[in-house]
C-alpha cells in the first residue's frame, strides 16, 4: 500500500511539472497576436551567445536583451521580415537559425538531395545488374549451342 | 577488378569526412564574421556611467582612428585584458572608447575602474544592450577599429593582448592613419 501511494505521488510529480520557460514574465507583450509573432520569431532567432538555442530557449542576458528588441520592433509595427532584417544587418546570417537559400548555402541545402538521387541511383543499378545476371542464366540456348549439346548429346547415346 | 574499386568506396568517404571534420575541428566557433565591416559606426548617444559628467556617443569618433572597447566589471576576460589597455593609454598609442555593457548595478563599472584603473577617454553606459546590439556584440570584451571617418574596419573578439595588438591590431591602425 505504502509504495502504491509512493508510485502514485511521483507519477503525480512527474504530470505536473511544466517545461522552464527562458521567457519571462515582464517581457510579454499585452497583445497576444503580437507576442505569438514574437514568439514565432524568437524560434527562428540564434542567441549568439550559446550558439545552438534559439532566442526563445536562452537564459542568456544578450538573449532576453534581442527578445526585448524583436517586441518593440513589432509594436513599432514592423513586418517579421524587418525584424529579421533588424538583426540580421547587425549579426549576419549566422543570427538566424535556419540559413537562408543564396549562393553560398547552395551547397548545404542541395547536397542531401545530390546524395538522395545518388542513393537511388545506385539502387537501380544494383537491381537492374541483378536482373541482368538472372535473364542471362534463363536465356535460352543460342543456335550453335544447341548444335553443340545435340553433338554431344548424340555421340554420348550412339554408344 | 572493377568491383575492388567499389570497396574502396567506404574508406574513401571516410577519409574525406575524416579531414573535413579535422579541418572543421581547428576553426574557433566563437570567431563570427562581423555584419559590420566596412560600414558605419551605428549611431548612438549614451548615457554617462555613474560618476562620469559625460558619456560617449557616435560623433565622438570622428576625425581620428580610435578603439571602441565593450566591457563590463562582471567580465573576467576584460579584466585580463586590462592591464593592456592602460598600457596603450599610457603610451597613447590610440584612444580608447568604452561601452559599458550590462552593468549589474550602478556604480559597479566605476568602482571596478577605480579599482584597476581607467584607460577610457570616454565611456558610454549601455546598461540593456541597445548599442552593443546595434554593434552585433556577441560577448565582451570585443573591440573595433573605427577609422576616421566613423567606419568600423576591424572587430577583435576576445582580449587584447600584446601580441594580438603587434601582429594583427596596430598594423591595421597604423594603415588607417594614413589614409
Amino acid at each position: 500500500m505504502k509504495t502504491m501511494r509512493k508510485l502514485f505521488l511521483s507519477l503525480l510529480f512527474v504530470a505536473i511539472a511544466f517545461p522552464a520557460f527562458a521567457l519571462n514574465p515582464d517581457e510579454v507583450l499585452k497583445d497576444p497576436v503580437l507576442e505569438n509573432r514574437a514568439r514565432e520569431l524568437s524560434k527562428e532567432i540564434r542567441c549568439v551567445v550559446c550558439q545552438n538555442q534559439s532566442i526563445d530557449d536562452s537564459d542568456a542576458e544578450l538573449a532576453r536583451d534581442l527578445r526585448i528588441v524583436v517586441r518593440e520592433r513589432l509594436v513599432e509595427g514592423d513586418s517579421d521580415d524587418q525584424v529579421i532584417e533588424f538583426l540580421v544587418t547587425r549579426y549576419g546570417d549566422f543570427v538566424l537559425l535556419r540559413p537562408p537559400f543564396q549562393a553560398s548555402t547552395y551547397f548545404l541545402w542541395l547536397s542531401p538531395v545530390f546524395i538522395l538521387f545518388l542513393g537511388i541511383f545506385a539502387i537501380i543499378t544494383f537491381f537492374k545488374r541483378k536482373a541482368d545476371s538472372i535473364n542471362s542464366l534463363a536465356d535460352p540456348l543460342s543456335a550453335e549451342e544447341e548444335k553443340r549439346l545435340k553433338a554431344l548429346l548424340g555421340s554420348e547415346e550412339s554408344k | 577488378m572493377k568491383q575492388r574499386i567499389f570497396y574502396l568506396l567506404p574508406l574513401s568517404v571516410f577519409l574525406i569526412l575524416a579531414i573535413y571534420f579535422a579541418v572543421g575541428l581547428t576553426k574557433d566557433p566563437r570567431r563570427l564574421p562581423s555584419a559590420l565591416i566596412d560600414r558605419a559606426v551605428p549611431a548612438f548617444d549614451l548615457e554617462p556611467i555613474q560618476g562620469h559628467d559625460r558619456g560617449f556617443k557616435s560623433t565622438d569618433l570622428l576625425g581620428q582612428v580610435s578603439l571602441v572597447n565593450v566591457f563590463g566589471s562582471w567580465c573576467v576576460a576584460c579584466l585580463a585584458e586590462h592591464p593592456f589597455l592602460i598600457e596603450l593609454k599610457e603610451t597613447k598609442a590610440i584612444p580608447i572608447y568604452g561601452l559599458n555593457w550590462r552593468e549589474t548595478s550602478p556604480d559597479a563599472a566605476i568602482k571596478w575602474l577605480k579599482r584597476h584603473g581607467d584607460p577610457y577617454t570616454l565611456i558610454g553606459n549601455d546598461a540593456d544592450s541597445r548599442v552593443a546590439i546595434d554593434f552585433g556584440v556577441t560577448g565582451a570584451p570585443e573591440s573595433f577599429i573605427v577609422d576616421k571617418q566613423g567606419t568600423v574596419r576591424y572587430k577583435h573578439v576576445g582580449p587584447i593582448y600584446p601580441d594580438i595588438w603587434e601582429k594583427t591590431l596596430l598594423p591595421i591602425v597604423e594603415a588607417l592613419r594614413k589614409e
